[in-house]
């Protein structure tokens, strides 16, 4: 019985332990075993990654569809769920063509910058209780800076492509994600201002009594509203998609890219999408922590015992919707309008509300 | 204005103008060198007023080239066609309304691609539709094309 | 203004010794492949950082010379040559070259073959907005209006399918009136594709019409003053976005527009929202148009009686009608024969094409998508 409860609540720590002392009686040597635990870590977080890019691939045509009143895909697979995978043998299959004059290092460089900057920042995640990568104590620090890195391999891809327009597509996002890279950290910051610590571990203890949404009233509600218009910018998903931009630059960035190369990119904004919803989801929502209302101890309970990569995984998909949500409802903004907006109303408002948060701290006025 | 009325000024202006009502619209027939002194007091003059060319175009009479203007007033609603006739068929040149028309511009490209009339005073002649390579001028009647099907 | 510069600021093509650009400057190829032309328009664009300095556009990668084609075809056949012109009011142009060989022949067509050919004219105008409605919140970046759009446009095909045979170019008009009677579910499939349009229609303006991003992307962008839309020969909803008056329906009726009760949609501010409200309105127009004449489809003869061999008189004729996107002209001279002499379509897109270049001076590149949407183009119909 006890098992069972542990199997539930604490599922993912328990099967890390053990796997841990099974290891340590397998091999003696500490470094072997720090190698081989990496290794583990490792190909199950790659492994991860595939799956939920196949299900966010997936989850995203069937959310266009429901919104755009058609059905989607219906005929590989149970509800067109192999439909993804068909379409991943299809873009293995394709030659990758590097243009005849291109810088050919860098632009076959670019996509696995982006891929890797982009998994990078997935370290620090809390997936479940005690079920951590990397507690590391700079946790919100470290993302921030690891996906402004994603610009660079951006930029990489639109200058080495030898395109205009791809030229054009990678100058707009070097000008937008430094833009939207402020707001983001402003609104960070608020609830840094407010648990008092940049590890990811302690913001989501400190909100073992309440998440922050609903205890930071509203400056904290502001904060969260801008965290996803601007990571939504940051990663350059519609209706801040400019880089892309298929209408106006006729794919931005990666004109010019075919085959796994143009996958990586792919790959890499579901890997985005994932990353900063969870983020907005640790940071705002809670992270792993159950919902609780106040003292009725009942209800606490219940919620207690669904299991905490449950909870994670269900605010992360929640956020993700949104921002899909986002995508097929929105038509896209001019690229002045796009900087005119971060620059004019997002960021004096992140940070008035950045000021409000820090009087809110010192005063203690949050629950 | 009336037919009649728009030919008793047309008349006053343009001395060698010659009219032709069967139509529709009232036909002023004039040589090429008198286009732009009968046009340009059709366009700047209040009581004419030809603000709108709606259609431009040319017609090979095989022995003459022929420029038709459907020109008509936004703001006294009278219609009249100008037709410049065009006698050197192997060099044909005509002043352009460019200047007059903006629309003119590109309807002048497109009539120097497919007619071959050099247009004076164009600010960018250029065939539109054919490649610079193309030779001969497809809408002449003595056009003919080693691929064309007759049938 | 031309700026005298020294030639080591010239880029030359090794070859041909071409100018490719000069130094400083930063030219790209709108097409003739690419996503927002609808086709194979080429614009050539002269861009300073984002903005556009000078527009120049490179036709003829579908010209099939339907006009030179048009010479060797009979008064019967060539009407159907222009369906490809411009294939999304295939149905007006056809009526257009009817209009003009009946103007020529004096021939009077019977009254049940008027009301068919108005109410496909509006039907097919109707499906022609939807489809640029679809488009234009599609180059805006919206994906999800093509679909609402389309529901409408396909029961519109549906119809065209049942009584013409065909869905796109339906080349149901001969000279004298229309080439067969109407299909019996015609009346009722009509009257249930006006209810949908009208009960939707609200749809649109909350997917689309009401939302603050596309609003600023077409409030004060591609401006076009009421003298340029005259001087550039505009037409249909892009001039009169303009404030210019020139419904051919209103100004010089056919096929009794007359008798009908419907208004020319003005809107003065001429820019994109402006251009984009036209045709939303005049979607309504339409509906109220055809559903005057639904019910009251006079009986008798669909087509008069023209000999086989249509001869026209001497003499030039120009008939003109309103498309979806604005006047087209025929010009047909004639010299008695059985084909015509030379035949010239004056098209609504080639002139609204010219005045581009004006609406996007100074603009962002996606401000000249969101021209292009509003001005919708059809690219066949410029190159002819």
């Amino acid at each position: 019985m006890e098992k069972l409860h542990l199997l539930f609540v604490f599922s993912f720590s328990w099967l890390a332990s053990h796997l841990n002392m099974w290891l340590r009686t397998g091999i003696g040597n500490s470094f072997l075993l720090l190698v081989t635990e990496m290794l583990i870590a490792g190909i199950s977080l790659l492994a991860f990654l595939v799956i939920l890019c196949f299900f966010l691939g997936y989850m995203e045509r069937k959310v266009a569809a429901f919104m755009e009143i058609r059905l989607g895909p219906n005929r590989v697979g149970p509800k067109g769920s192999l439909q993804i995978v068909a379409d991943t043998v299809k873009l293995l299959f394709k030659e990758g063509l590097t243009p005849d004059g291109s810088d050919k290092f860098l632009f076959n460089l670019a996509p696995f910058v982006v891929v890797v900057t982009s998994m990078l920042a997935i370290a620090p995640l809390a997936f479940a209780r005690d079920f951590q990568l990397w507690d590391v104590n700079i946790g919100i620090f470290y993302v921030t800076s690891i996906s402004s890195m994603a610009v660079i391999g951006i930029l990489m891809a639109g200058w080495s492509s030898s395109n205009k327009y791809s030229l054009i597509g990678a100058m707009r996002s070097g000008a937008q994600i430094v833009s939207y890279e402020l707001s983001i950290g402003l609104s960070l910051i608020s609830i840094v201002i407010l648990s008092g610590s940049l590890r990811l571990s302690d913001i989501i203890q400190s909100q073992a009594n309440g998440w922050w949404i609903f205890k930071g009233h509203i400056p904290v509600l502001i904060s969260f509203i801008i965290f996803i218009i601007a990571s939504t910018a940051e990663i350059n998903r519609a209706p801040f998609d400019l880089t892309e931009a298929e209408q106006e630059l006729t794919g931005g960035f990666h004109t010019e890219y075919a085959g796994m190369k143009f996958a990586m990119f792919l790959l890499s904004e579901y890997i985005n999408l994932f990353i900063v919803s969870a983020i907005a989801a640790t940071i705002f929502l809670g992270g792993w922590m159950p919902f609780h209302i106040g003292n009725l101890t009942g209800f606490n309970h219940a919620m207690d015992y669904i299991p905490s990569s449950l909870w994670f995984f269900g605010k992360t998909f929640f956020i993700i919707f949104i921002i899909m949500w986002f995508r097929w409802t929105f038509p896209r903004l001019r690229i002045d309008q796009l900087l005119n907006l971060e620059w004019k109303y997002l960021l004096p408002i992140s940070m008035g509300n950045t000021l409000l948060v820090s009087a809110m701290a010192v005063f203690g006025w949050y629950l | 204005m009336t037919k009649e009325e728009l030919k008793y000024k047309l008349g006053e202006i343009s001395r060698e103008a010659a009219f032709d009502e069967t139509g529709e619209f009232l036909n002023v027939i004039i040589p090429s060198p008198e286009l732009l002194p009968l046009i340009k007091p059709l366009r700047l003059n209040k009581e004419f007023y030809f603000d709108y060319l709606f259609c431009i175009t040319c017609v090979d009479w095989k022995d003459y080239l022929s420029m038709v203007y459907h020109l008509t007033s936004t703001l006294h609603r009278h219609t009249c066609v100008v037709q410049a006739t065009i006698t050197d068929v192997h060099c044909p040149q005509i002043e352009s309304v460019s200047g007059i028309w903006k629309t003119a511009e590109l309807n002048e490209n497109e009539i120097y691609d497919l007619f071959g009339v050099t247009f004076l005073n164009h600010p960018n002649l250029r065939r539109l539709f054919l490649g610079d390579q193309w030779k001969g001028y497809p809408l002449r009647k003595d056009y003919t094309d080693e691929h064309m099907i007759l049938l | 203004m031309q700026m005298t510069r020294k030639p080591s600021d010239i880029t030359t093509d090794a070859k041909s010794g071409e100018v490719l650009h000069h130094e400083g400057e930063f030219i790209i190829n709108m097409g003739p492949q690419h996503p927002a032309t609808h086709g194979v328009l080429h614009l050539k664009i002269w861009l300073e950082g984002e903005t556009i300095k000078k527009i120049e556009p490179h036709l003829g990668y579908i010209h099939r010379g339907i006009e030179k084609m048009c010479e060797r075809l009979s008064y019967r056949q060539f009407i159907f040559s222009t369906s490809r012109m411009d294939y999304l009011s295939a149905h007006i142009n056809n009526q257009a070259c009817a209009l003009a060989v009946e103007k020529a022949l004096g021939l009077e067509v019977p009254p049940r073959a008027k009301a068919i050919r108005i109410i496909l004219a509006e039907l097919t105008r109707i499906a022609s907005h939807e489809l640029w409605w679809a488009c234009s919140g599609l180059d805006l970046g919206g994906v999800t209006p093509f679909f609402y759009a389309f529901r409408e446009r396909e029961a519109i095909n549906d119809i065209m399918e049942e009584t013409c045979g065909a869905r796109l170019t339906q080349n149901f008009i001969v000279p004298g009136g229309v080439m067969s009677d109407l299909h019996h579910n015609f009346q009722k499939r009509v009257k249930r594709v006006l209810t949908q349009i009208k009960d939707n229609l609200h749809e649109y303006d909350e997917i689309l019409t009401g939302n603050i991003i596309f609003q600023n992307r077409l409030k004060e962008v591609g401006y076009l003053s009421r003298e340029d839309a005259i001087s550039y020969g505009c037409t249909g909803p892009a001039a009169r976005g303009s404030g210019l008056s020139c419904d051919i329906r209103k100004l010089y009726p056919y096929d009794g527009y007359e008798k009908l009760d419907f208004d020319e949609i003005i809107f003065n501010e001429g820019d994109c929202w402006a251009r984009y409200r036209v045709r939303m309105a005049e979607i309504l127009q339409s509906v109220h148009i055809i559903e005057q004449l639904i019910d009251s489809i006079p009986d008798g003869e669909f087509q008069a009686k023209t000999k086989n061999v249509i001869k026209l008189p001497k003499g030039q004729f120009y008939q003109r009608v309103e498309t979806a996107r604005g006047e087209l002209g025929v010009f047909i001279v004639s010299d008695g024969a059985a084909t015509p002499y030379r035949c010239k379509f004056r098209s609504p897109n080639f002139s609204n094409l010219s005045a581009i270049p004006q609406m996007a001076q100074g603009a962002k590149i996606g401000d000249l998508v969101a021209i292009m949407a509003t001005v919708d183009l059809v690219i066949p119909d410029i190159d002819r």
